[in-house]
């Protein structure tokens, strides 16, 4: 073959490392292709076959039912694709609601897990053993039904300074009603986070060229709390509450809070929040606690060396390095929750999978609406995720 | 890694091309032994199974009658709980053979699911219960209630339909499965539960006080209960839609459980029919002749499942009304076995 003798000898093609991993990648991609081609013409197929309707039209239907909370305006007249929207953004509420709270109570377990106080200790330490040891789907269940049970009935009510309200219609408040001039408190609260930031910057630049301080914390609470008060006081007050009415006399169907006045959380959502932030707030706690115990002791000991008091060696020392061993975990526990709350169907809370579901009950399109539940649910993830690995490379050990 | 891979793939696209060949479902239940029927995860007097897991009511009821056609054995049965929003598509999926399930008859499940009633087991209409403390004699009342249904039916979207016709707000709260939605209710959380009549005086029965409960007057809508199977397989449709057939059939023609044995003896025509001492009607229907005679020797007819179950000697007391046969001032008409 070869026509040079100096020439290094040539393998036959066939015994070429790279040409065999290049053959058997391509044979598998095209396998992976021809399975996918054939399942979903497989499934096309028998959906024909069978007279079941398929494709996507079903999403400009009017849907003809209604839904207990809806962040959108929607009515039975909507149409399905509205309805799993409003779903769709119930599930991001309880999410994002539901991960805040999680994070808040977790960190606080978690460094109260490592307390030397022995009762702070104690409680943390049974707190994550309990929970964490009882299914979620039964905590939920605990949550709607014990509370149902333990709150007022419809007819009466508990009352916090007279502004809030729990009974078992759920915890009702003072609607916000926007009046025009309101938009300039959002404007301001805009511009008081964007100057927050800048001055941040400005200090940090300022604090590592000359090592003096800038009081932060006050100047940014000034800026994001003060400007948009200063606003709404320069405006006139565009801003009233809704109080919910409440009916003591009348026929006792409409004693109670009558629908629709003032602001408020359905027990559902309650209940569902709750259930996931305690639930998962409980593994946090353990991964906050794996994280401060990562970081070596001597790193106590220099900070207390350089005259450090505790608060500051806490915040200044352990937590920014504990933040590299805790954050990947702490996506796996974000993704958990988003991916728990699907269990908002058994108490009723419209969410994604429980809006769907009717969706798909009053449709049959069974196949369509799970392919809408899964890209949802892993764009969900992928999305957290993404952020997460962005903020885990931000908070990475930056050698100098 | 890929060399092992590879047989694993193909195995796995062949597994997906044997399934898809549809075979007749007759043939299938008769290979397996046994019906496999879809009912509810527990409603009293319809599908509801007891300490010791054995099932009863009125659609466990045909699917005995189905199984009893086929093998002589009223007990080749086995027994799917189902959700309401899981019943369509487990048969569809094929997971069960037919559908027994307070299923209501609509268009847009005989059209658009791919699907089959064979007939009406039950006629029902949705109704409202309250707590009598409320005051409320009549649905018209309800403006402004918070109502607690089941997701996934046809009640949820009467209900829409309903309030709004009538320009009154509500609350709808949905759950997943009615043991849920009788917690919930009995709880407070809602004034109204909403259901078909039937299954309201059935859940009744589970509420911590049965007697603080009423059922409203009002029937909002036609609910016509019946079996399910898949379309496109003509056989098995007719024969679920003549087991029920047989069962009414047998009620007209006074034929029951007890006098079976004795009634083959009878020189009418329309019961020799039926019991199959003349004609071939069981083998047009790839069963053979006696298969009625079986149904009724083996569960009785229409009539006597009705009153073991719900009639008015059973805990749910429901009376014959528009359930009643042709004959006797009620909706009930087979067709004839001729």
């Amino acid at each position: 073959m070869s026509d040079t003798a100096d020439a290094p000898p040539r393998a036959s093609l066939l015994n070429d490392p790279k040409a065999r991993g290049l053959f058997y990648q391509g044979l598998l991609i095209a396998i992976l292709v021809a399975v996918g081609y054939f399942i979903v013409t497989n499934t096309i197929a028998n959906l024909e076959r069978q007279n079941i309707s398929s494709g996507w039209g079903f999403l400009e239907n009017t849907a003809g039912f209604g839904i207990i909370q809806a962040l959108v305006p929607y009515a039975e007249t909507s149409s399905y694709g509205r309805a799993i929207y409003v779903g769709f953004l119930n599930t991001l509420l309880v999410a994002a609601i539901g991960i805040f709270i999680a994070t808040i109570l977790g960190f606080v377990m978690g460094i109260a897990r490592l307390s030397n106080n022995w009762v702070i200790n104690r409680i943390a330490y049974w707190y994550v053993e309990f929970i964490r040891n009882v299914p979620l789907l039964l905590q939920i269940f605990f949550w709607y039904f014990a509370v149902l049970r333990a709150v007022p009935d419809k007819r009466s009510k508990w009352s916090l300074f007279d502004t809030f309200h729990l009974n078992i219609a759920g915890l009702r408040g003072p609607a916000p009603i926007y009046e025009p001039g309101s938009e300039v408190i959002g404007w301001a609260l805009v511009i008081g986070l964007i100057a927050t930031f800048v001055i941040k910057r400005w200090a940090k630049i300022r604090q590592d060229a000359t090592g003096q301080q800038f009081p932060m914390f006050w100047t940014g609470l000034g800026l994001i709390v003060g400007l948009p008060v200063l606003a709404f006081f320069v405006m006139g007050g565009p801003i009233s509450l809704e109080y919910p009415v409440f009916n003591e006399t009348g026929p006792m169907l409409r004693r109670g809070f009558e629908l629709g006045t003032g602001f408020n959380l359905i027990p559902e959502f309650l209940a569902l929040t709750l259930a996931l932030s305690i639930y998962t707030a409980a593994f946090i706690a353990e991964i906050v606690r794996a994280g401060i115990q990562a970081v070596a002791h001597g790193q106590t000991e220099a900070a207390n060396a350089l005259g450090l008091r505790k608060g500051p060696t806490l915040r200044l020392v352990i937590i920014p390095q504990a933040m590299r061993v805790i954050i990947p975990p702490l996506t796996s526990q974000y993704l958990n929750l988003t991916k728990n709350s699907s269990l908002a169907v058994a108490i009723a809370f419209p969410d994604l999978v429980s809006v769907g579901g009717t969706v798909l009950n009053q449709t049959g399109q069974a196949v369509e609406i799970i392919a809408i539940w899964m890209m949802v649910y892993l764009s969900l993830s992928l999305l957290t995720s993404m952020f997460m690995n962005w903020y885990n490379q931000r908070m990475a050990l930056v050698e100098r | 890694m890929s060399k092992k891979f590879l047989p694993l793939v193909l195995g796995a696209a062949m597994g997906v091309a044997a399934t898809s060949a549809s075979a007749a479902t007759l043939d299938d239940v008769k290979a397996k032994g046994f019906v496999q029927c879809g009912v509810s995860q527990g409603l009293p007097g319809f599908s509801n199974p007891d300490a010791q897991g054995n099932w009863s009511g009125l659609d466990v009821d045909f699917c005995r009658a189905m199984a009893a056609s086929i093998f002589d054995d009223a007990n080749a049965v086995k027994f799917t709980p189902l959700s309401a929003k899981e019943r369509f598509t487990a048969l569809q999926s094929g997971e069960i053979d037919v559908l027994s399930r307070n299923t209501t008859w609509t268009m847009t499940r005989d059209t658009s699911l791919g699907l089959n009633f064979a007939g009406v087991n039950y006629y029902d209409g949705q109704g409202f219960m309250v707590r009598k403390d409320l005051g409320v004699t009549s649905a018209l009342e309800l403006s402004g209630a918070s109502v607690c249904t089941n997701t996934g039916t046809t009640t949820e979207l009467n209900v829409a339909d309903y309030f709004r016709a009538n320009n009154m707000p509500y609350e709808i709260v949905a759950f997943e499965k009615a043991d849920e939605v009788v917690a919930a209710y009995d709880a407070g959380r809602c004034d109204v539960y909403t259901t078909d009549a039937s299954g309201l005086y059935a859940q009744r029965l589970k509420l911590t006080n049965p007697g603080d409960h009423m059922v409203l007057p009002e029937i909002i809508s036609k609910e016509p209960l019946g079996p399910v199977v898949r379309q496109g397989d003509d056989q098995w449709f007719n024969i679920a839609k003549w087991t029920l057939n047989a069962m009414i059939n047998a009620e007209e023609l006074g034929v029951t459980k007890a006098n079976v044995e004795e009634m083959m003896k009878s020189e009418n025509p329309d019961v020799k029919r039926l019991l199959g001492s003349e004609g071939a009607y069981g083998e047009a229907l790839g069963l053979s002749n006696d298969w009625a005679l079986r149904i009724v020797k083996h569960v009785g007819n229409y009539g006597e499942s009705f009153d073991a179950n719900v009639g008015p000697d059973t805990p749910l007391g429901i009376a014959r009304g528009v359930n009643a046969l042709w004959s006797k001032g009620g909706v009930l008409y087979a067709p004839p076995i001729r």
